[in-house]
C-alpha cells in the first residue's frame, strides 16, 4: 500500500493530531504520571493541569487522570517540568523498549 | 497585429495578454525595462493585476509564491545575480508545484561584474524543478510567454522562459501581437487545485518527514521522498503537455511548430550545430554560407531545456557525423552543462546502433564577448573536418 492514489502532490497539513507525522518516534525520554501526586487525581475535581497547559504539542488531555497521546509526545519534559507536585517525571525510553523486548 | 518592439516589451506585452493578477520584480539589467512597462500597464489601469514592489529577488519570489499559493496567477522576471540570490526560493516553488511563470533575462554572473549576456544565470538552475524555454527571437518570447502560462497551469510546475540580455531584450523586431480574445480563448482563468482559504486552514510545505504519515482524515499521505518523485515524474509528462499546448497554440495562433527542437537545414546535413536561444539564428548565417561551399551542415535550437527532450534530440541526430554543440555557459570543472545532457541522450537512445556522432563542445560570447559569424563560420568549417579538441573550446578567447 503506497499513497500513489492520494488526492494531493504536494505538502498540505490540516489542524489536527497527525499531520505532521507520528513524531511519538522522535521521544528519547517518556513522561510518566504518578497519580498519588496528581493534584486532579487526588481531590478528583478539575483542577490545575498545568501539563495540559503547558503542553506545546496539545497531546495531553483535560481529563482526570490526564492523559498523555505517546503517539505523538515528542518528549520535550516540559510538563514534568511544570507539574507543581512533580507528578510526571521523565524516564528513558531504554527502560520501555527492554520491557518491549521481554 | 504586427507591431516592432524590443524582447523585454514582446515578454510584458505577452504578460498583459496573459492577464497575470500579481506581479512582484526587482528591477536589474537587463531586465529592468520588462518590470518598467509591466508597472506602467498596473499604474495606467490598463493591466488590473497587482504589481508588488520588493526589495530584493528573493522577496520577489517568496511573493509570488504566495500569490500563487493564494490562487493568483503570478510573474516575476531577473537577470544573473538576482536569479541567483533568488535561488532558495526557486526551488521552494518548484517543490510547491507552484505555476509561477518568471522571464530570465540571460546575463553572465558575478564575479567579476558584469552585465552583458551569457547563459550561465538560467543554466545555473538548470536542476531546480523548474521547467525552461529557450527563446530565439521575439515572436518566440511573446508565444512562449503565453505558452508557459498554459503548461505551467496544466501541469503545476513554473516556468522559466529565458531569452538573451540585449540581444533580444533590447533590440527592436517586428512580431505578431496575439488578440486578446484569442489569448483568452486559449488561456482560460487559473483554477488552482487548492488555494488558500480561512475556511479551510492548513500549512503548507511544513516540515516533510522522510517517511510517509497518516494523514488528519486517515489517509496515508506522501513523506517528501513522494513528493520530490512525483515532481521529476510529471515533468517528464509535461513533454507531452508541451506539445499538447504547441497543437492548441496552432489551431488558435496559426503557428507553431516542433515544441522542442527548431531543426534548420538538418534534413540532409552530416553535421548539426546545436544551441539555445539567439545564437541559433546566428548559426543559421554560418550554415548558409558553409552549404554554398558544399559542407553538409544545419543548425538546431533546442527550445526545452528543462524537461529535457532527449528522444526528439536523439531521433534528430541519428545517422549524423558530427554534432557541434555551442554555449554560452559552462559547468566549471567539465563542459557545458548541454554537451553533457545530449551525449548522455545519444548515449540513452543510439548506443551500440554503430549510430552514435561526435559531439564536440564549444564554449562562446561569455560575458558577452562577442560572438563574430565569421568565428562561428571557421569554428563550424573545422569541427566538419576533423576533432578540434577533447576540451571544451572557447571561441574569441584572447588569451
Amino acid at each position: 500500500m503506497g499513497t500513489r492514489n492520494y488526492k494531493r502532490k504536494t505538502s498540505h497539513s490540516e489542524n489536527g493530531p497527525g499531520d505532521g507525522g507520528r513524531t511519538g518516534s522522535w521521544r528519547v525520554e517518556r513522561p510518566i504520571l504518578d497519580k498519588s501526586l496528581c493534584i486532579p487525581c487526588k481531590r478528583n475535581k478539575e483542577a490545575c493541569f498545568i501539563c495540559w497547559l503547558f503542553c506545546p504539542e496539545i497531546v495531553i488531555s483535560r481529563t482526570i487522570p490526564p492523559k498523555i497521546d505517546l503517539e505523538y509526545c515528542k518528549g520535550c519534559g516540559i510538563c514534568a517540568e511544570e507539574c507543581p507536585t512533580k507528578a510526571i517525571i521523565m524516564v528513558d525510553e531504554a527502560e520501555f523498549s527492554k520491557e518491549d523486548k521481554e | 497585429m504586427h507591431i516592432i518592439e524590443d524582447g523585454n516589451a514582446a515578454a510584458a506585452l505577452g504578460v498583459k495578454l496573459c492577464r497575470a493578477n500579481v506581479i512582484a520584480a526587482y528591477p536589474i539589467t537587463p531586465q529592468t525595462p520588462l518590470t518598467e512597462k509591466l508597472s506602467e500597464y498596473v499604474e495606467s489601469g490598463e493591466m488590473k493585476a497587482e504589481y508588488i514592489p520588493v526589495e530584493s529577488e528573493h522577496s520577489a519570489m517568496a511573493v509570488c509564491i504566495a500569490a500563487s499559493s493564494a490562487g493568483a496567477r503570478a510573474f516575476t522576471a531577473t537577470s544573473a545575480n538576482g536569479l541567483l540570490y533568488m535561488h532558495e526560493q526557486v526551488q521552494w516553488a518548484a517543490g510547491a508545484r507552484l505555476p509561477i511563470v518568471m522571464c530570465v533575462v540571460n546575463r553572465a554572473v558575478g564575479a567579476p561584474w558584469n552585465v552583458w549576456n551569457d547563459q550561465q544565470d538560467s543554466i545555473s538552475q538548470r536542476d531546480t524543478g523548474w521547467i525552461q524555454m529557450y527563446c530565439a527571437d521575439h515572436q518566440q518570447i511573446i508565444d512562449s510567454v503565453i505558452k508557459a502560462f498554459w503548461l505551467a497551469e496544466k501541469v503545476s510546475i513554473p516556468i522559466m522562459v529565458c531569452y538573451d540580455g540585449f540581444l533580444l531584450s533590447h533590440t527592436f523586431m517586428p512580431f505578431d501581437l496575439p488578440d486578446q480574445e484569442k489569448v483568452d480563448a486559449f488561456l482560460p482563468p487559473f483554477r488552482p487545485a487548492y488555494a488558500l482559504n480561512p475556511d479551510e486552514p492548513a500549512s503548507l510545505n511544513t516540515v516533510t518527514l522522510p517517511d510517509v504519515r497518516i494523514d488528519v482524515h486517515g489517509e496515508l499521505a506522501h513523506g517528501y521522498m513522494e513528493i520530490r518523485y512525483l515532481l521529476q515524474e510529471e515533468l517528464r509528462a509535461s513533454l507531452a503537455v508541451a506539445a499538447e499546448a504547441d497543437k492548441r497554440f496552432t489551431e488558435i495562433f496559426g503557428r507553431g511548430g516542433d515544441p522542442y527542437i527548431e531543426p534548420y537545414r538538418c534534413d540532409d546535413a552530416d553535421h548539426i550545430a546545436v544551441g539555445l536561444g539567439s545564437l541559433t539564428y546566428q548559426l543559421r548565417v554560418s550554415v548558409d554560407a558553409l552549404r554554398k561551399e558544399g559542407i553538409k551542415v544545419g543548425v538546431m535550437g533546442i527550445r526545452f531545456y528543462r524537461p529535457f527532450p532527449d528522444e526528439a534530440i536523439a531521433n534528430a541526430l541519428k545517422g549524423k557525423k558530427g554534432v557541434i554543440v555551442f554555449e554560452k555557459a559552462l559547468s566549471y570543472g567539465y563542459e557545458g552543462a548541454l554537451a553533457s545532457d545530449l551525449k548522455s541522450a545519444l548515449y540513452e537512445h543510439l548506443a551500440g546502433t554503430g549510430r552514435l556522432p561526435l559531439v564536440q563542445n564549444f564554449i562562446a560570447g561569455i560575458g558577452g564577448r562577442e560572438i563574430r559569424t565569421d568565428d562561428l563560420t571557421q569554428t563550424l568549417r573545422a569541427a566538419t573536418q576533423s576533432r578540434i579538441a577533447k576540451e571544451p573550446t572557447w571561441i574569441g578567447l584572447k588569451l
